[in-house]
């Protein structure tokens, strides 16, 4: 089915056009949103978007094409991001990456054949002091890998057990994992 | 995930983050027990020249990694704007070793939501955006939060702390993209295109986002003003204790090979090794400390041997280096410099927002010799070949972006020059295969190809 705005979206769109003194500002905010709901920047997403601010679809797929969050493709359910970048290097992030690839036999940039795990390698995610660190779907941080750790977190998400609670619930948890 | 909070250092002085050890400290109850809101309350009823010229005289500057005068900056806003005038904070922390804004936002948002309302008094703005880092989700919510509390509380909006002075706050989140940073590059992202920086001037002060005087200022900068203003600008000096121009307090991100890293606010001008060996263990046991980078990844690197020096932006420029965002990058002696290297270059490769030449293929040319030279593929000549690439991306292009890359890369193959040339082959056994490239960084690289086979 084509993708619309539900009514919680255009609530959330007409919020955002009071914010901004030109319409085209909200677009990234707005495709946050519809990225957060269908999972990824689905061609009909983007055709919609572009309509409601009166732009055309290629300039809309061209804007978005230059962000790493938006992903233009459907990628594995669970997309693995394990930032590569000096201080995570220096700590160990290449064994992690190492330790995903022989978990889930796939290289770098792949997903599983299940549709459940893509892996990639990403710049310095601000958690430098806990480095080695994967990000899990754009937004879930988890930092001072080791090669258990890894394992463990691969095989609750396999059992589907990453219930994302919310972070200030694991911030009084007091958690780092 | 937020990052551990330590108890203070006993060298660490809490200003920015005072508080951020209390419970909730990300709230308005929270904050306001630690004496938030003061300086906006009496922002708000001053003169703006009055705010202008005690930033100015406190010696503030930008801590988002130039080192520009904050005052200085705020004052370049016209008088009589016949345009709207924005005020953004630049939240998009991304250079390499950072992680100090995250902090802020993290644990104690309200205090720059208090400094943005107090440079916004400054700079006649009605309307702020916080522009911050899309993958920082929990600063994100946390951020968003406390800006409807301070709605809630009537500190934002119309008729602030019923002052008659009105001021709009919108979190805006990125989408992954290192150049955003650029301040240009931000507000070109702000209002909905590419991130891909302008060519200055005009200067957003005068014409920035929406067409209108923008100031862009860093979230630790914004952060401080509160302080500024509730205690003078003498009282700001005396909390450094750098070079004249140097004062305050500064988050240092310390990461790498130490024992304990971590973020710390600590005067500005303290030593580097007092830092990296008092406060961060030193390096593991059996280990020596071998190089750092003083302010993020597009620093140039220090050796050892150059350690003991103010943190500092006049002092560390002295060493020709930088304190950029202030972030320490450590390595210990068991660490390769042409790998370091290798991995810098490739960050700035894949960074490049693409516009300039030099830029473009400068950076992806760099990062592939030095990965030639690393897989052992590489020649002497190589090493010479990229210097000479360095030279040529160094000033040339839109933002600093290339020198960010040619900084570090030159500076690395400066002092451990011998690392290089180890990995190196001889002359002769290596192809001289490169991808073809075009342009003017093309016609350089021909240049430099005809002269590597003859
Ligand atoms: C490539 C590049 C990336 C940058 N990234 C950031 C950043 O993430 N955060 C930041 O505050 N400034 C960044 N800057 C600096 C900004 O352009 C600008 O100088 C700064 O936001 C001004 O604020 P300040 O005066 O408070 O430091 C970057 C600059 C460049 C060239
Ligand atoms: S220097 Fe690089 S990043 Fe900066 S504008 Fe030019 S191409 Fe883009
Ligand atoms: S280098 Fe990996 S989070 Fe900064």
């Amino acid at each position: 089915m084509a993708y619309v705005f539900s009514a919680e979206r255009e609530l959330e769109f007409q919020n955002l056009l009071k914010k901004y003194p030109k319409k085209d500002a909200v677009l990234l905010p707005l495709l946050h949103k519809v990225q957060d709901e269908v999972g990824f920047l689905s061609p009909d997403a983007i055709d919609y978007v572009a309509q409601r601010l009166g732009l055309s679809s290629a300039r809309v797929r061209e804007i978005a094409s230059f962000y790493s969050l938006f992903k233009l493709n459907k990628k594995g359910k669970y997309v693995l991001q394990v930032c590569h970048n000096l201080s995570c290097y220096l700590r160990g992030a290449d064994d992690i990456v190492s330790k995903i690839k022989t978990l889930l036999g796939i290289e770098v940039g792949q997903t599983t054949p299940d549709g459940l795990f893509t892996l990639e390698t990403v710049e310095c995610l601000a958690s430098c002091s806990t480095a080695p660190m994967m990000q899990i779907n754009n937004w879930d941080y988890h930092e001072e890998l080791t090669g258990e750790k890894t394992e463990k977190i691969i095989r609750s998400l396999k059992e589907h057990k990453f219930a994302c609670p919310s972070f200030n619930e694991r911030m009084s948890q007091g958690g780092i994992a | 995930m937020t990052q551990r909070i330590l108890p203070p250092h006993a060298l660490e002085n809490r200003v920015v983050l005072a508080g951020m050890d209390k419970p909730e400290s990300w709230t308005m109850k929270a904050f306001e027990k630690e004496n938030g809101y003061q300086a906006a309350k009496k922002a708000v009823t001053q003169e703006p020249d009055a705010i202008i010229s005690e930033v100015k005289n406190s010696g503030l500057r930008g801590l988002g990694g130039a080192g520009f005068a904050t005052g200085v900056k705020w004052s370049f806003i016209p008088k009589n704007p016949t345009k709207p005038v924005y005020l953004v904070c630049n939240a998009d922390e991304g250079e390499p070793g950072t992680f100090k804004d995250r902090q802020i936002l993290e644990h104690v948002p309200h205090r720059l939501i208090e400094g943005m309302i107090c440079a916004a008094s400054a700079i006649g703005s009605k309307t702020g955006y916080i522009y911050i880092r899309g993958e920082l989700r929990l600063a994100l919510e946390r951020t968003q939060k406390a800006v409807d509390e301070a709605y809630a509380a009537g500190y934002l909006g119309k008729n602030i702390f019923g002052s008659g002075r009105d001021f709009d706050l919108t979190v805006h989140p990125g989408a992954g993209a290192y150049i955003c940073g650029e301040e240009t590059g931000l507000i070109e992202s702000l209002e909905g295109d590419r991130g891909q920086p302008r060519l200055k001037p005009p200067f957003p002060a005068v014409s920035g986002a929406f067409g209108g005087p923008t100031i862009v200022n860093n979230v630790e900068t914004l952060c401080q003003v509160p302080g500024i203003l509730n205690n003078g600008a003498q009282w700001f000096q005396k909390n450094g204790n750098g070079t004249p121009r140097g004062g305050g307090t500064r988050l240092l991100c310390v990461s790498g090979d130490v024992q304990k890293p971590g973020f710390f606010e600590l005067p500005v001008g303290i030593n580097l090794k007092t830092v990296l060996y008092e406060i961060c263990g030193g390096p593991s046991p059996g280990r020596t400390l071998k190089a750092c980078f003083p302010g993020g990844s597009s620093s140039p690197v220090l050796t050892a041997d150059e350690f003991d020096v103010a943190i500092d932006f006049d002092s560390l420029a002295a060493k020709g280096t930088m304190a950029g965002s202030g972030a320490i990058i450590v390595m210990d002696d068991r660490r390769s410099i042409p790998q370091i290297a290798m991995r810098t270059a490739r960050f700035y490769a894949h960074e490049s927002c693409g516009q300039c030449v030099p830029c473009r293929e400068g950076t992806y040319w760099v990062y592939q010799m030095l990965h030639r030279l690393v897989d052992g593929q590489g020649s002497k000549k190589d090493i010479d070949t990229v210097l000479e690439a360095c030279a040529n991306m160094a000033g040339k292009t839109i933002c600093v972006l290339s020198d960010a890359c040619a900084m570090p890369v030159t500076s690395m193959i400066k002092k451990y020059r011998h690392e290089f040339e180890a990995l190196a082959k001889p002359m002769d056994s290596v192809p001289v295969s490169m991808p073809k490239v075009s342009g003017q960084m093309g016609a350089l690289l021909e240049g430099i190809r005809s002269r590597m086979r003859n």
